[in-house]
C-alpha cells in the first residue's frame, strides 16, 4: 500500500527490495555499513546521510565498506557489473567523480561497444548533487551534463520520493551504467510511495502540472521551483505546464516537443552551470526541431558560470529561484502581453 | 436556518479526495432544476465529474468560480424556490463556512481503508454503512474499489457497503493463486469468511460481474442478489482491443486511448487517473496478474465463460444496468437474461456506467437491494 515515506527511505527501499529480489545485487561505498565516529555498534550510521541505514542487519556482507579511495572501489564496482553481479557504489559526492573518470567514461561506457555488445556492465554509481547544503564548491555541483556528454552511461536525477525509487529499481535492472544523482536537499521530501517494488522506464518525462501558455522543463530540485513559479504565474493568469524530465540519458524529447507544441514558450531550468548544460541541450533541441511552434525565443534559467559559493547568502542567489524562472517566463510572453 | 434552502456542495467521490476544482457551470444561476439535473463540473485529481441536483427548485446562488479548487463540502452553489427572500439566501451562504468545517473534521476521522488476511492473499477493502444487508462492490478487469467512489456511499443507506480489491488489483496482493473466475469468486467468497460475511447482496462490474454471477452459481444460500453492471459472463463478445491494449499499455502515450474506450464522454480521463493507472500497472506481478487473467478469461477476443444459461435456472434475483455506448463489452448482452432480470440501458453512459452516470445507477441500485 502507499504511505508517506521520504526520498531518503525511498532510496533505502529501493535498496532494500532489489537486494531480496536478486542475489548479485551488492552495495559498496565509503562508510555505508558503519559510517564515521560511530559509536562501535555495527550499522551505526549508514553512509554520511544514512541513507544505507538498516540495510547491512538485513543484507550482511553484501554490504561493503571501502576505503577511502574512489578510482578503487569504482573499479572495483564496475569490474564486478562485467563478471555478473549488479553492484551499486556509492560515490557520496558526484564531485567526487573526477579521481574515477577513466573507469567510468572510458571502461563502463564504452564495453558494451567495444566487445561488439557481447559484454553489459550494469552499475548503479548513486551520488548526491546539487547546492543549498552549506557544502562549498567541491560538494555541491550538478555535474549531470558531464555525464549526458558520454554515450553508454544514463543519467538519472528523480525530483521526488516515488520517482527515486522507481528509478532506482529501473536502474539496477538495467544492463548499462547508470549515473544516479540524488539530490541532497530533496533527501527529506516526503510523497506517497507504494510499498511494493515498481521500476519506472527511462526516457519517460513527467507532467508535473498541465498549462497552456508556457513549457518549464526542469529535473531535481529545481521541479520544486519551477512549480512554484507556475503558482505565482498563475496568479497574473500564466498558465505554465511543468516538466520533469526524470531521466537526462536517455531523455524524452517527445514530450517536451508535444509541449511546446501546444505553448508556443519554453523555459529551461537547470541547477548545472549554463555553457553545455541540460538547459542548452533542451534549448537548442526545441529551437531545431519546433522551431515553428515557439512564438518567443527559449529562455534559460541556470545556475552562473561560478562554482558554488561556500558564502550562505551568495549559495541562495546560485539557485535558480522561482523568481527568476518567474521573470524568464515573462520574457517569454512580454510580446505577446504587449501586443 | 431556512430548511427551503439546498445546499450544492463540492462532492467528496473516494476516500482520498479532499478538495475539487469546478471547471464550469452547466445551469447560469437563475435556472429552474429537477433532481437528476447535471448542475456544475468538478474536476478532482483522479476524475472529471458532473454534480447532478438533489433537490429541486432555482438554482439561486452560483457560487463555486470556474478553475477554482474548494474543499470537499464548501458551499458551491444553492438552490431554493423562487419566492425565498435574497436576504435569506445571503444570511445561508454567510453562514454556511462554520458548518463546513465541523462537518471536515468529523469526516476526517472516518475510517479509510483496510486490509484483511485471506487464502486469496491480503486483500484491500473499504466499507461504508452498518447494519443488515451486506452489499460487496466487486471491481473489473484492472480496476480497484475506486471504481465505486460515487456510489459506495450511496449505497451504505441500505446497509453495510463493503468494496475490495480483487488479487492482483489496486492495492491487494498482486499474486493471483488460481486465474479463473473460480479463483477470483473464491477470493469473494475466502474475503466473506474472513469478515464473517454470511451472505451478501454482490454488486460485479465488468469481469466483477461474472465473478458475482459464478459465485451467485457456486454458492446461492451466501448471494442475497446480484447486479451485474456492463457485466462480463453473458456473451461471448469483448472488445480485446480494450482488454489486451489495458495489458500492453506501458506509458501514458499508449494507456490514454485505451482507458478513453471506457467512458462516454472521453475527456473524463484526466491525467491524474492515466497516472494513477500506470503506477499500478508498474508494481511488481501486476503485469504477470493481468496477463494470466487476460489469458483465462478473454483469449483471442472472446469471453471464456458465459453464465447466462446457468444464471436464467437459479432463484437469485438479478439486475442487469448497461451503459448504451460501452464499447468494451456490448450493451446487447443486457438482454440476455430475458424476463429473468430487470434489465436498464443508460444512455450517455460507457462501460465505467457506474460512473458516469451515478446518480441512476445508484437508484436502481438501491431498489434492487431493498426488494
Amino acid at each position: 500500500m502507499a504511505r508517506k515515506i521520504s526520498y531518503k527511505q525511498a532510496i533505502n527501499e529501493a535498496l532494500d527490495l532489489e537486494m531480496r529480489r536478486d542475489p548479485t545485487v551488492i552495495v559498496l561505498g565509503e562508510d555505508i555499513v558503519g559510517g564515521a565516529g560511530a559509536p562501535g555498534e555495527i550499522d551505526a550510521w549508514g553512509g554520511v546521510l544514512g541513507v544505507t541505514k538498516g540495510l547491512h542487519a538485513k543484507h550482511g556482507n553484501r554490504l561493503m565498506d571501502t576505503p577511502l579511495s574512489e578510482s578503487a572501489y569504482i573499479g572495483a564496482a564496475i569490474g564486478a557489473a562485467a563478471c555478473g553481479m549488479r553492484p551499486v557504489a556509492e560515490l557520496m559526492f558526484l564531485d567526487f567523480m573526477g579521481v574515477c573518470f577513466d573507469q567510468i567514461l572510458n571502461q563502463a561506457a564504452k564495453f558494451k561497444y567495444m566487445f561488439g555488445g557481447k559484454a553489459k556492465t550494469p552499475v548503479v554509481i548513486r551520488a548526491m548533487v546539487g547546492a543549498g547544503f552549506r557544502a562549498a564548491a567541491q560538494h555541491s555541483q550538478m555535474l549531470t551534463p558531464m555525464f549526458t556528454h558520454v554515450p553508454g552511461l544514463k543519467v538519472v536525477c528523480p525530483s521526488n520520493a516515488y520517482d527515486a525509487k522507481g528509478l532506482l529499481i529501473q536502474s539496477i535492472r538495467d544492463d548499462d551504467p547508470v549515473i544516479f544523482c540524488e539530490h541532497k536537499a530533496l533527501y527529506g521530501a516526503e510523497c506517497d510511495v507504494p510499498e511494493e517494488s515498481y521500476a519506472i522506464p527511462f526516457a519517460e518525462a513527467n507532467i508535473v502540472r498541465e498549462g497552456k501558455d508556457v513549457t518549464i522543463v526542469s529535473y531535481g530540485l529545481t521541479v520544486h521551483r519551477a512549480l512554484d513559479a507556475a503558482e505565482k504565474l498563475a496568479k497574473s493568469g500564466v498558465q505554465a505546464e511543468v516538466i520533469d524530465l526524470r531521466t537526462l540519458s536517455p531523455i524524452d524529447w517527445d514530450t517536451v516537443v508535444e509541449s511546446v507544441e501546444n505553448t508556443g514558450r519554453l523555459v529551461v531550468v537547470d541547477e548545472a552551470n549554463p555553457r553545455c548544460s541540460i538547459a542548452s541541450d533542451v534549448a537548442s533541441y526545441v529551437a531545431q526541431n519546433a522551431f515553428g511552434a515557439l512564438k518567443a525565443a527559449p529562455q534559460m534559467v541556470t545556475a552562473p558560470h561560478t562554482p558554488v559559493p561556500f558564502s550562505p547568502v551568495l549559495e541562495d542567489l546560485y539557485i535558480p529561484s522561482a523568481d527568476a524562472i518567474a521573470a524568464a517566463v515573462n520574457k517569454t510572453t512580454a510580446r505577446a502581453l504587449a501586443a | 436556518m431556512n430548511e427551503r434552502i439546498k445546499p450544492i456542495v463540492m462532492p467528496k467521490w473516494g476516500l482520498s479526495m479532499s478538495e475539487g476544482k469546478v471547471t464550469g457551470w452547466l445551469k447560469p444561476a437563475g435556472t429552474r432544476v429537477s433532481v437528476g439535473d447535471e448542475i456544475v463540473e468538478v474536476e478532482t485529481d483522479k476524475i472529471a465529474g458532473v454534480v447532478e441536483a438533489n433537490e429541486a427548485g432555482t438554482l439561486r446562488r452560483v457560487i463555486g468560480a470556474p478553475d477554482t479548487i474548494y474543499p470537499v463540502k464548501a458551499l458551491i452553489g444553492v438552490i431554493a424556490d423562487d419566492d425565498v427572500p435574497d436576504a435569506d439566501i445571503d444570511a445561508y451562504v454567510a453562514e454556511y463556512a462554520t458548518h463546513a468545517a465541523e462537518e471536515d473534521d468529523a469526516q476526517e476521522a472516518g475510517p479509510r481503508y483496510e486490509f484483511v488476511e485471506t487464502p486469496a492473499g491480503r486483500l484491500r477493502y473499504a466499507r461504508r454503512g452498518e447494519g443488515e444487508p451486506s452489499v460487496i462492490l466487486i471491481h473489473g478487469f484492472g480496476g480497484d474499489l475506486d471504481n465505486w467512489l460515487f456510489n459506495i456511499d450511496a449505497l451504505a443507506e441500505a446497509g453495510t457497503v463493503y468494496a475490495l480489491d480483487l488479487p492482483g488489483h489496486g492495492q491487494s496482493d498482486k499474486t493471483v493463486q488460481e486465474a479463473s473466475l473460480a479463483g477470483l469468486s473464491a477470493a469473494v467468497t475466502g474475503f466473506m469468511d474472513a469478515l464473517g460475511i454470511a451472505s451478501a447482496h454482490l454488486v460485479g462490474h465488468s469481469m466483477g460481474g461474472a465473478v458475482a454471477a459464478r459465485t451467485a452459481l457456486d454458492h446461492p444460500d451466501r448471494v442475497a442478489s446480484v447486479t451485474l453492471i456492463g457485466s462480463a459472463g453473458l456473451g461471448e463478445e469483448i472488445n480485446s482491443g480494450y482488454t489486451d491494449g489495458f495489458v500492453a499499455a506501458a506509458s501514458r502515450r499508449d494507456l490514454k486511448p485505451v482507458l478513453e474506450q471506457l467512458f462516454h464522454d472521453p475527456a473524463t480521463v484526466t491525467r491524474q487517473l492515466v497516472d494513477d493507472l500506470l503506477k499500478y500497472k508498474r508494481l511488481d506481478g501486476v503485469d504477470a496478474a493481468l496477463t494470466a487473467l487476460a489469458a483465462a478469461l478473454f483469449a483471442g477476443g472472446r469471453q471464456s465463460a458465459v453464465l447466462a444459461e446457468a444464471l436464467k435456472a437459479t432463484e437469485t434475483p438479478v439486475l442487469v444496468i448497461w451503459g448504451e455506448s460501452d464499447q468494451v463489452i456490448p450493451a446487447t448482452h443486457a438482454g440476455v437474461l430475458g424476463t429473468r432480470a430487470r434489465a436498464e440501458i443508460i444512455s450517455e453512459a460507457g462501460h465505467m456506467v457506474q460512473m458516469e452516470k451515478a446518480n441512476r445507477v445508484n437508484e436502481l441500485m438501491l431498489a434492487h437491494i431493498r426488494t
